[in-house]
């Protein structure tokens, strides 16, 4: 089963992260990266520069475009994981093993669909499908 | 904010620690099969105390210790009889190990144990050691999915239908032998590794193969067996880096397992290849599958059997249908593999691919030739292919027949389904 480990926090975490020696996490994080290639259970990890973005509100129409971190509880999404492991269970303690101490420092696990779970007949699955095999998605 | 595990918390733990911990006390103890009772009954006293006091924030750690701890209380209580457990215990008590000269340097014991630099070489010192020749090929099976895989002996029993004390007598039993037989805690060196290796990676195959096609029982394919030899081939890859065959068996593993969500219908029937609808097919996983094998042959041993196996899958995976397959490729392939692994089985698969690439009449006589060698005779396999040959050179009657023992020698209820529907379809 696949589960993608969220890693979120606040505007204050990535604060608390800017006094932190960036050796110190790229070996923290480099350690728990390879203890999940270790043990054969990571298929995926992908980073979010830190830089404030763009959002995109569709509470109005039309959606209101601001600059900066997302709405009013400056939750911010700062990577991914995607783990091939044999239970929920499982991805939970390996997302207690991430080295993400801090304030307001949160995972959010989540199973990852397959696109087995869509009707099979809707012909935009059908072009997924062709897609997916042509570049070879997860 | 202490969190209430069930089972479940402490099952997931014990997946993911299992063979460090299992490891690190053989290690500390030189004694295996002592070292897996600590183990086991460091993980009784967790699913104790974490469902009531939560799981502890380092529980590896927290296990390792109640292991040691013990060990201790062992060896002290066996000082009593010889001068060399005492000093056994004075050691571990003051932070020693037993195997490796490491100093006394570490205030805390479990450093020594937690070496971060010697968690490989343990593992795959478990992993020689659990599929050892001296030992039976179930119990080579059964040790390595309980301490290298973390399941407990009733997931095995489940996993391969035996009773849960005919799991549990194997593990017992291979540990004596392994005492017995007087098999030292360590990773082979390199001389004997390359004939040692095979064994680790045989077993890490038979569970998968038992995954990807249950030989008895309803379900076609047990997906959490066939994912954990997955994990395993993925840890061996990464421990045996230089083996060609390692990476050949984790791409065989990868490309096998991208067919499984097109393997069976709506109803959990088999779909054998040909009515396979490909586009279910997980090209992920394919992907993986196409690197691990371009790792194998970046080794440059040339393939083994593991390898060879790869090959052919991934011509079926790259392939846009039946007709569009490298057939005469597969053959090739096939021969070269009844050549350094000879069996019914690759034989009996060249002659399938045969009667791809040249027709069923060439296939057949193949086939015929093993039913003369009174190969598989057990087995469903022969019947169902010789069957199908003869249905495609309009020979029904001979094709019912073989059906019909087909159907008699046939061990899973699904598979059994699908004969009978081809018995039908006969008239």
């Amino acid at each position: 089963m696949k589960y993608m480990l969220i890693m979120r926090g606040t505007d204050e975490t990535v604060a608390a992260f800017q006094d932190v020696d960036v050796d110190e996490i790229m070996d923290s994080m480099g350690r728990f990266n390879d203890e999940m290639v270790r043990a054969g259970v990571l298929l995926a990890a992908e980073g979010l520069d830190p830089e404030p973005g763009v959002v995109v509100d569709y509470s109005s129409e039309p959606p209101v475009v601001t600059d900066g971190p997302y709405g009013e509880t400056k939750e911010l999404f700062g990577g991914f994981w995607i783990l091939d492991v044999a239970s929920r269970e499982e991805a939970v303690e390996w997302a207690k093993r991430a080295p993400m101490a801090g304030p307001g420092s949160k995972a959010e696990i989540r199973r990852v669909t397959t696109i087995d779970e869509f009707p099979q007949d809707n012909e935009w699955i059908r072009k997924e499908r062709e897609w997916r095999e042509a570049t070879g998605q997860l | 904010m202490a969190d209430h595990p069930g089972r479940e918390a402490v099952a997931a733990v014990w997946r993911i620690e299992s063979a460090r911990i299992v490891g690190a006390l053989a290690r500390y103890t030189g004694d295996f099969a002592w070292a897996e009772d600590l183990a086991q009954e460091a993980l009784a006293e967790a699913l104790v105390t974490w469902p009531r006091d939560g799981v502890p924030r380092n529980p590896a750690g927290w296990l390792l210790t109640v292991g040691r701890r013990r060990a201790i209380d062992g060896f002290r209580r066996r000082s009593a009889l010889d001068e060399r457990h005492a000093a056994l215990a004075r050691d571990l008590g003051d932070g020693g190990a037993v195997s490796g000269s490491r100093p006394a340097q570490h205030s805390r014991d479990d450093d020594v144990l937690w070496d971060p630099d010697r968690i490989d070489d343990d593992v795959l010192a478990l992993m020689f050691l659990a599929c050892h020749p001296v030992l039976p090929r179930e119990a080579r099976v059964a040790l390595t999915l309980r301490v290298v895989g973390g399941l407990t002996s009733d997931e095995i029993a489940r996993a391969f239908f035996v009773p849960t004390p005919t799991v549990q007598a194997r593990i017992t039993r291979a540990k004596k032998t392994l005492g017995a037989a007087r098999v030292p805690f360590e990773v082979p060196a390199a001389a004997d590794r390359a004939e040692r290796l095979p064994s680790v990676l045989g077993v890490v195959y038979v569970i998968f193969t038992e995954g990807s096609s249950a030989s008895s029982g309803d379900e076609l394919i047990r997906v959490d067996l066939a994912g954990e030899a997955q994990r395993l081939a993925r840890v061996l890859a990464r421990l045996v880096p230089d083996s060609a065959e390692a990476h050949g068996l984790l791409a065989l593993f990868e490309l096998t397992a991208a067919r499984f969500p097109a393997r069976t219908g709506p109803g959990g029937e088999p779909v054998l290849l040909e009515h396979q609808d490909r586009r279910r097919w997980d090209r992920a996983a394919i992907r993986r599958g196409r690197a691990a094998l371009e790792r194998a042959e970046h080794t440059g041993r040339g393939l083994g059997a593991y390898g060879l196996q790869a090959v052919i899958a991934e011509c079926h995976a790259v392939a846009p249908s039946v007709e569009e397959t490298n057939w005469e490729r597969i053959v090739l392939v096939y021969e070269a593999l009844g050549r350094i692994a000879p069996s019914p089985v690759v034989d009996l698969n060249r002659a399938v691919a045969v009667s791809m690439a040249q027709g069923p009449a060439p296939a057949l006589a193949l086939v015929d030739e093993l039913v003369a060698d009174g190969a598989l005779a057990s087995s469903p396999l022969l019947p169902t292919v010789r069957g199908e040959l003869l249905v495609r050179l309009g020979r029904v009657d001979e094709a019912r027949a073989e059906w019909e023992s087909a159907v008699r020698l046939c061990g899973n209820t699904r598979e059994r389904v699908v004969l009978l529907r081809k018995l039908a379809d006969l008239g």
